[in-house]
């Protein structure tokens, strides 16, 4: 196995096969916990720790998985790392597991560990799959950390709690916009990355599942009605 | 064969038992410090229901300022003398009210005409704080409330300044409302809101959170809280926890014991 193998399942996740704009996965948490960066950032070493983690050992026994229960084994798998990344969590950063609540349990239905687990760990290498899953979740982390630090600075002029743009209600110039503190918010900035990105590599682009008919007008109704 | 029945109930029985060990080792050896945890962000929640807290400081340390008191539910008295001692030497100084509800030896089980606030089982003895001035006279009183929400019961302390009537803050540490309506009790707007009301009115528990916002200029301003919306019934189990546990078989006559003292 070449060494840009590694890479590229490294390196590709980030941007060209991001799991979040590319594949539009994961877009329930990436709602949910952005509004934070601080929180974001938990989040986003829960992820892709679970993420790696699972296509590890998940690709470890790739070989003696039966097929009919392959999927139970996968979820009994990834649900453990997320019940141990949670315990960690409430020992070590309680206040923040607090804040995150029932979106670390949620990892387990996250649609991108899931997807990397069935799609690539059971095919591929223990070690090359590892480095799927840091990928995926690294793709992951990129476009949370974006969402949220446009969230919490334009939303409540802070970045993980440090004033940035002084309040008017702290007696600043800076009118805070509510609207970015309010999950909807993340939909209209990840759809502007996803244009973003699209329109600097139109390769993502998907094809239209099929073609426009021409506009018809009135003139050709009657035309066609006379003719029958 | 991978696919032959021995092998999928091998595979599955090997990989429930690793994940459960894994799992379960992780749980308890990391339990002792989630529970330090838990107990440190009640004891925080207790001084911001004080108004004192303040996040630079040790949590422990500003918590030793308050002075632990007790009170006797079944009379509505301060368990003061023997009795107290008696008290503390039975529990090891290390009293959990919220434990004793769950023994027959140390609650009573209330009748539900009594329990309004459908909190089961009232403990006997409850643990509550005071925060003195520096003349040793009473600032605040921090009473733990709770009662019954919509999913389940609402833990918090309330704390009311040294005229026994007046509101000083509630902070709830544990209920199990829903995110974004019930679990609104935990908006620090919200809460905001407590500061300054008045408990009693002509003896009565007059206090309470009504269904919308308190319109401006109202005559009993003092005595509402503007509802949750979308939550009328956490708002309505946050007014019978505060009809419960100040009426007589709360702390009323602990007030006027306190009032005393004071």
């Amino acid at each position: 196995m070449s060494l840009s193998r590694y890479k590229e399942a490294l390196y590709k996740p980030l941007i060209d096969e991001n799991p979040i704009t590319l594949q539009i996965l994961g877009i329930c948490s990436a709602l949910a916990v952005t509004n934070n960066l601080t929180v974001t950032l938990v989040m986003c070493v829960a992820l892709t720790s679970v993420c790696s983690f699972s296509n590890l050992f998940i690709s470890l026994i790739r070989n003696h998985i039966p097929s009919s229960i392959r999927i139970i084994v996968q979820m009994t798998i990834i649900a453990s790392l997320v019940i141990v990344v949670d315990e960690l969590l409430k020992a070590y950063d309680y206040e923040t597991s607090k804040k995150l609540s029932v979106f670390v349990g949620l990892i387990i239905t996250n649609c991108i560990v899931m997807g990397r687990a069935e799609a690539f760990a059971m095919k591929e290498k223990p070690l090359l799959s590892f480095f799927d899953g840091l990928g995926n979740g690294l793709g992951y982390s990129v476009i949370l950390i974006g969402v949220a630090a446009i969230r919490e600075l334009f939303g409540a002029g802070t970045l993980m709690g440090y004033e940035l743009l002084p309040l008017v209600s702290n007696g600043g110039w800076y009118m805070a916009n509510n609207l970015l503190l309010l999950p909807p918010s993340s939909f209209i900035i990840i759809g502007l990355f996803i244009w973003a990105i699209r329109s600097y590599k139109p390769a993502q682009v998907e094809e239209d599942d099929f073609a426009l008919s021409k506009h018809s007008t009135n003139e050709d109704l009657t035309k066609r009605e006379l003719n029958v | 064969m991978n696919d032959s029945i021995i092998k999928t109930l091998g595979v599955a029985f090997t990989i429930c038992l690793i994940c459960s060990f894994v799992v379960s080792s992780t749980a308890v050896s990391l339990r002792d410090m989630q529970n330090e945890n838990k107990a440190n962000d009640k004891r925080m929640k207790i001084l911001q229901a004080a108004g004192i807290f303040d996040s630079n400081k040790d949590i422990k340390e500003q918590f030793e300022t308050l002075e632990p008191k007790y009170i006797d539910f079944n009379s509505g008295k301060l368990l003061t003398g023997s009795l107290l001692d008696e008290f503390l030497a039975q529990h090891k100084g290390d009293y959990d009210q919220i434990a004793a509800t769950r023994n027959s030896n140390y609650s009573k089980s209330l009748s539900t005409a009594e329990d309004i606030a459908i909190i089961k089982n009232r403990e006997n003895v409850g643990k509550f704080y005071l925060l003195r001035n520096e003349d040793n006279s009473i600032n605040k009183v921090i009473l733990p409330v709770r009662g019954y929400g919509l999913w389940g019961t609402l833990f918090g302390y309330i704390s009311i300044e040294n005229d026994f009537n007046t509101v000083a803050g509630l902070e709830f540490y544990e209920h199990k409302e829903t995110p974004g309506l019930g679990a609104e009790v935990d908006n620090p707007k919200w809460k905001s809101l407590w500061p300054g009301k008045q408990l009693y009115k002509n003896n009565e528990v007059a206090l309470e959170v009504i269904k919308g916002k308190v319109p401006e200029g109202d005559m009993n301003l003092a005595y509402k809280v503007d509802g949750l919306s979308g939550a009328t019934i956490t708002s309505r189990g946050v007014t019978n926890m505060i009809k419960y546990w100040f009426s007589d078989s709360g702390y009323a006559n602990l007030f006027s014991e306190l009032d005393y003292e004071s």
